[in-house]
């Protein structure tokens, strides 16, 4: 039985209403917890004073720099005691969850017993980088929790100006739209810089998603300094009996107007069946007797939308990959950026073309830590420099892939134009 | 680290296991593990049940359900409980915490379905239903926030719960939350942020000891912040025609107090999407602003949220996102619809924003 419990007329209010409370869940550890009921009694008081009391300072684990977000309270008596003395400590471990977040119940249950002997009890799955969180624990407990939780095969995430824990969406282990192997392509490259990671050094946080298909649910484009995004080249695959099936259920109307006219290049048609072309990049299937979809794949931009309405009627291409961005980022410092393409393909199939990734994202860690400002993102750097300098340091080639629209001023001194025409003419030959 | 763990670990401290991210595979579910890379397609046969079909002819169901993300050992334990004796032993979390359970065996969603509900986890979030709100810390363990985030969130989702487990929203509402301007929740679209409208106050005791000065100087984005001599001791100055009250000087310089019980107001935004389909990825945009931060439930965001999205619900067409759907209707609509004020605040007047305004006579009347 732990101490009595303050008064938290605030809090109690969240715990009316049919959604999971997390105050109902706080109060049962506190039955256990004096670390909780003090834990209880601080977070009642920010709700009173609308003002949070936690300061951050130095707490880690034997040879790493990062992963442990320490926290103290600020509640402090006239006498500079702590208001909440048992909550006075309460560190966040971040730990690495399995790319696309899988548990056997034995793992979760493992978790909780090392949390319950070494920490709070609170644990959030997850947070916003995708660290397992495990919340509270004073300074003593973290090397233990530590040491259990790396016993198990976990290891501490990214915190500060790190390499930050990555995110992959649940892809080829349960989804056709998928791509390419995210679990595999994260793992690859996220373990190539767990230096990165543990140590940081960086001039501040470098993050990596990696999304499956262009729907894109690692949110990715508007949030990873390197994101990877799966797609494909050649036609969209269709499933004849699969499409008649959709079609039988929902109709000429459906399929007019809610992909006909929602394609965004409009290079998905639906015709009779004997006016329907054919031809090496066209896609076509009937959906009836009498009607078929044609779709010319030089003119679809890979958005996925119909693909999302006719799940296995149509379907991504054979010759996979993805498209990388580099650059997003939210709002401070200079408003927020949407990663920007700087490979339009790249082949994940094999070791040897994810070694070309990884060499990628290490030329660009590379870059970003010798030229980068402080507390710059990747994408602010770019912005002052320039994305052909950048592109120029990474070696890539330009592509108008990479652009909404070329240049709309004439502020550029072009005098080398004549040596860059004469360089791509040249690689033209060699390819 | 404090003495007593130096004290207790003298000699021989263990190293770490420099591991890394786990190999998922052990964690798969069999089916999952089996049929990798070789699905075919799926379905939702009820509101939070994903059906998915191999290649190779194998089926799994999904049951989705949410979860107070910040959860306790007995409710993980509880889910554990019901992952073991319902489903077959493997889960895994969403990006906006919610669970699933996967089986192979379509007699069990039912009964898994009915022990989720009667121990409290509502079943959905999949679809066209309004997803759980992915969120962040707040005052239960951030150090800079302006409100609280697992409370914003129990309390919004408790109105919006028979949406999260129906589908019959034009397409998904994907919803943040964040307790500063920096904006841990995300994009969406429909989000919740933190805006305060006051520069910060400054405790010119402390700074000099606390704030590495030029660092602070540094992360103003407008230029507002330069050093002065305040009392006879080194400090900070704003200028204040110029701070937009962004609270990046708060961070690195806890004294510069941004945060406000009264001034500190909640903006809300939408619009914001990551999915290529139709459209590119579109970022969110500030539709409100100056709503109390008042605590314990919030009750003049949770009408916001709802007012926006009942209009979208009754106003939107199929597929449409919050997105496509203000793009359909335009703005001048949009701010007619929802009875939303459109203030001068709204106008962009930052870096990249003439983008912004209407160059040309598209207007609908």
């Amino acid at each position: 039985m732990a101490k009595q419990m303050h008064d938290t007329p605030n809090l109690d209010q969240l715990e009316d209403g049919p959604w999971p409370s997390f105050v109902t869940g706080l109060k049962e550890l506190a039955k256990d917890k004096d670390y909780v009921v003090d834990l209880l009694g601080q977070l009642e008081e920010s709700y009173k004073t609308r003002k949070g009391y936690w300061k951050g300072g130095t707490v880690g684990v034997f040879g790493y720099g990062g992963g442990v977000i320490p926290r103290f309270t600020e509640l402090k008596n006239e006498d500079g005691t702590p208001k909440f003395k048992d909550a006075a400590e309460f560190h966040t471990l971040r730990i690495m969850p399995p790319a696309g977040m899988h548990y056997d119940t034995a793992t979760l249950r493992q978790f909780c017993d090392i949390w319950d002997r070494h920490g709070s009890g609170l644990i959030a799955f997850h947070g916003q980088s995708g660290d397992i969180m495990f919340q509270g624990a004073t300074t003593e407990n973290v090397q233990k929790a530590f040491d259990e939780l790396n016993e198990m095969g976990f290891d501490l995430g990214g915190a500060g100006p790190a390499v930050r824990t990555s995110m992959s969406c649940v892809g080829a282990a349960r989804c056709e739209q998928s791509c390419y192997d995210e679990a595999k392509t994260h793992r690859a490259v996220i373990n190539t810089f767990l230096d990165d990671i543990h140590r940081p050094s960086l001039p501040y946080k470098f993050k990596f998603k990696f999304s499956g298909c262009p729907n894109d649910c690692m949110n990715s484009v508007q949030r990873a300094d390197m994101a990877v995004i799966g797609t494909w080249r050649d036609n969209i695959r269709t499933d004849e009996a699969l499409a008649k099936t959709w079609f039988a259920k929902h109709g000429m109307d459906e399929l007019v107007n809610d992909i006909v006219a929602r394609c965004p290049t409009k290079t998905f048609q639906v015709k009779e069946l004997k006016k329907i072309k054919t031809g090496e990049h066209i896609s076509t299937v009937a959906v009836s007797d009498t009607h078929g979809i044609e779709i010319n794949n030089q003119d679809c931009v890979r958005c996925m939308h119909c693909i999302n309405v006719m799940t296995g009627a149509l379907a991504p291409g054979q010759d996979k990959g993805a498209t990388i961005l580099v650059g997003g980022k939210s709002h401070l410092k200079i408003g927020g950026l949407m990663g920007t393409v700087v490979i339009p393909f790249i082949k994940l199939d094999t070791d040897e073309n994810l070694e070309k990734l990884v060499d990628f994202a290490q030329r660009t860690i590379d870059f970003f830590a010798e030229n980068a400002l402080e507390h710059e993102r990747t994408g602010e750097m770019i912005e002052r420099i320039g994305l052909a300098n950048f592109l120029d340091a990474m070696e890539l080639d330009v592509d108008p892939a990479m652009v909404n629209s070329p240049r709309m001023n004439p502020y550029v001194r072009t005098d080398g134009w004549d040596d860059e025409v004469a360089k791509i003419n040249a690689k033209k030959q060699a390819a | 680290m404090n003495q007593a763990v130096q004290a207790a670990a003298p000699a021989a401290k263990r190293k770490p296991k420099e591991t890394g991210v786990p190999d998922n595979k052990k964690f798969l579910h069999p089916s999952l593990e089996k049929n990798y890379g070789n699905w075919k397609y799926h379905d939702r046969p009820r509101p939070g049940v994903l059906h998915h079909v191999s290649h190779s002819g194998d089926q799994v169901w999904s049951v989705r359900a949410g979860t107070q993300r910040q959860m306790d050992i007995y409710t993980i334990r509880k889910l554990c409980d019901i992952a073991d004796t319902f489903a077959e032993g493997r889960v895994r979390f969403t990006i906006r915490s919610n669970i699933e359970f996967i089986v192979s065996d379509e007699s069990k969603v039912a009964p898994l379905i009915a022990e989720l509900e009667s121990n409290g986890f509502p079943v959905g979030g999949t679809g066209n239903s309004v997803t759980m709100i992915a969120h962040t810390q707040g005052w239960l363990h951030c150090d800079i926030p302006g409100t609280d985030a697992s409370g914003v969130v129990k309390a919004l989702m408790d109105e919006l719960y028979d949406e999260f487990r129906r589908e019959e929203m034009p397409n998904r509402v994907h919803l943040s939350t964040s307790c500063c301007e920096i904006n841990c929740g995300g994009q969406a679209d429909i989000a919740i942020i933190v805006q305060h409208t006051k520069p910060p106050v400054i405790n010119h005791d402390l700074v000099a000891n606390v704030c590495e000065r030029p660092t602070v100087v540094a992360r103003c984005p407008v230029a507002a912040i330069r050093p002065a001599m305040v009392n006879g001791k080194p400090s900070l100055e704003i200028d204040e025609s110029k701070c937009m009250c962004c609270g990046a000087c708060y961070p690195p310089c806890p004294p510069m107090q941004i945060n406000d019980p009264e001034n500190s107001k909640l903006a809300i935004w939408v619009g914001g999407k990551n999915s290529n389909a139709r459209g590119k990825p579109t970022f969110m945009k500030m539709v409100a602003s100056g709503l109390p931060n008042n605590a314990p439930r919030w009750p003049e965001v949770a009408d916001a949220v709802k007012n926006i999205i009942s209009v979208y619900k009754e106003d939107a067409r199929p597929w449409e996102r919050m997105a496509d759907w203000i793009d359909r209707i335009g703005w001048p609509r949009f701010f007619e619809k929802t009875g939303l004020p459109f203030t001068k605040y709204l106008i962009d007047d930052w870096r990249g924003s003439r983008a912004n305004l209407n160059a040309s006579t598209h207007i609908r009347f």
